[in-house]
């Protein structure tokens, strides 16, 4: 699949919760080819520092307006750039890039935790017409403006925070074995902090339900070259997170 | 690019001919092939593929990499799948593409050096880069290349092992970086490529912990270029054979700059992370910078810096 690098103008980058943005890009080319799972690689600034790309999930894409989105949180100096960026701007970016998740099952089960939540709404959309639930984490109410973005591409979603503030108080694992009894899911898709995915891997095999997980490392190249996002697979082989992944099953990647 | 571009920019480094003088430096380019969907592979002028050793080796542990002030820090830590892969899967692929192939090559001991030098003694690689400047591993790599005696007998091992064209890469963490130069020069180099990347460490504030999991790196990128002009300038004037520079080469002004300094090659290395046309962009800015200072060829450059 041809992998591009654009100038892809910037149709709005704006605030959706706390210290998180949406930024939607005009990139037809890149939209044409996205699939859930996929990332963008993104030029946040032409400048020497910050001076590597960032790498981004992809939220949606929407192949008749020609526009790709991803959803970031402003944690750092590369996402401070980003969030400075209006819709007078353009960015380099690359993409589609990785390996998306692959379409399995008929009563999919997603589990993410805090950005991981970005790419899970990009693939419940394309689960579409499939009974599809989430089970969806955070730290405090504030956080969990993801409902309202599943609201109509989900049949439930099961809500935990850490301060009890909405939903079950806890986190995503303590609610999980419950989720999984309710409904007979025959794939899990997880996206967020790498000890959530692995809980929920574990969980999923003593379920003996097929689980994907997306991973996140840092990257600079984002195409294979560089190796600084490699993992350790199951088999004894590395693996490359951008080009392997992002997306494994859980038995690629963890015990 | 257009026919006649390699009358101006082609030039032949210690018998490899090469369509511009612009390479890919090792470690920032897999194998070539990783970047086959975004940069012609037949417009560079040689791609220097990833380390290579004799066995596969898996690299570091935690984190790899950290974003610096205008550069990174890695701590890949030569994972490679090894030679015989290399030999057996990805030079094959490799030879649909008309570009050199050099293959940098580092081991823990002489012999394996020599012993790497044999296995890749082989038609469809053009030549080897010794590296003996790697901060990255306990073993080997530097401790090869900051001792004089010991990069000379590197040197002289793995010339014995080849008929190819013997490229020795050198470290920047030295105190006089043109005794090493000549050391590996007397001891038989074709060329001389610098500089590798410089031994650095970065800090998270806020965990009071190393950023790398490997708690020091190598530093690389436009941070690194003035260390890395002033060594190509110094090593240049002291030996005979062509030096390829590089560090933090991201732009043709950038790579002019090595040329005039006296290299008679360079490589384009962290810029491939961020642009990875960057080696086609650096060849085709210094063919137009040739025409417009009213020059002939890309050679004319080579030391000119005035004193």
């Amino acid at each position: 699949m041809p992998k591009m690098v654009v100038e892809a103008r910037i149709v709005r980058n704006t605030e959706i919760g706390v210290n998180v943005k949406e930024l939607v890009l005009y990139a037809p080319e890149i939209a044409a080819q996205a699939v859930p799972g996929q990332f963008l690689h993104v030029r946040v600034a032409d400048s020497y520092y910050p001076l590597l790309r960032r790498p981004l999930s992809i939220s949606s894409a929407d192949r008749i307006a020609g526009t790709v989105s991803t959803i970031y949180r402003v944690v750092g100096q590369g996402t401070a750039c980003l969030a400075a960026l209006s819709s007078k701007d353009s960015v380099d970016c690359m993409g589609p890039l990785g390996n998306g998740f692959v379409i399995h099952g008929q009563r999919p089960l997603l589990v993410g935790g805090g950005m991981g939540l970005a790419p899970l709404l990009f693939l419940a959309g394309a689960l579409c017409p499939r009974p599809t639930e989430i089970l969806m984490g955070g730290r405090t109410k504030e956080e969990m403006f993801w409902a309202d973005m599943f609201h109509n591409k989900c049949d439930a979603i099961h809500i935990t925070t850490d301060d009890g503030t909405l939903g079950s108080c806890g986190v995503t694992l303590d609610l999980l074995p419950e989720v999984l009894k309710s409904g007979a899911f025959d794939v899990i898709y997880t996206c967020g902090p790498r000890i959530m995915m692995e809980g929920v891997a574990k969980v999923a095999k003593t379920y003996n339900i097929p689980c994907q997980v997306s991973l996140e490392e840092y990257m600079a190249c984002g195409i294979g070259g560089c190796l600084s996002c490699t993992c350790a697979g199951q088999d004894g082989l590395r693996k490359k997170v951008c080009t392997d992944g992002p997306v494994f099953w859980a038995q690629e990647v963890m015990s | 690019m257009s026919i006649g571009d390699s009358d101006m920019l082609g030039v032949t480094i210690a018998g490899i001919k090469m369509k511009t003088p612009v390479m890919t430096a090792s470690g920032t380019f897999g194998f070539g092939l990783e970047y086959k969907d975004f940069v012609n592979l037949n417009k560079i002028g040689a791609v220097v593929v990833k380390g290579t050793t004799l066995l596969p080796r898996s690299g570091n542990q935690g984190r790899r990499i950290a974003e610096t002030p205008a550069g990174m820090l890695n701590s890949i830590g030569l994972e490679n799948p090894g030679v015989d892969e290399f030999l057996s899967t990805i030079l094959p692929r490799l030879k649909d593409y008309d570009v050199p192939v050099i293959v940098n090559i580092s081991g823990n001991t002489v012999e394996e050096y020599g012993e790497l030098a044999a296995r890749l003694n082989v038609a469809d690689v053009a030549g080897v880069e010794l590296n003996i400047s790697c901060p990255n591993v306990k073993e080997g790599g530097i401790a090869f290349g900051t001792n004089c005696n010991s990069a000379s007998a590197v040197v002289k091992q793995v010339k014995s092992n080849t008929d190819l064209p013997v490229i020795v890469k050198l470290s920047p963490n030295v105190t006089d970086i043109v005794a090493m130069a000549q050391s590996v020069e007397d001891a038989g180099a074709d060329a001389i490529s610098l500089i590798n990347t410089l031994l650095g460490m970065s800090i998270d504030i806020y965990k009071w912990r190393p950023v790398l999991g490997n708690v020091v790196g190598g530093l690389s990128g436009p941070a690194v270029k003035p260390i890395a002009v002033r060594m190509v300038w110094q090593v240049a004037r002291a030996v005979k054979v062509p030096v390829i520079g590089m560090g933090g080469i991201v732009t043709a002004e950038d790579a002019i700059e090595f040329m005039l300094a006296g290299a008679s090659a360079v490589a384009v290395g962290t810029a491939n992370f961020i642009n990875p046309c960057a080696a086609h962009s650096v060849a085709d800015g210094m063919k137009d910078y040739i025409k417009q200072r009213g020059l002939s060829h890309v050679n004319e450059l080579i030391g000119k810096v005035n004193l």
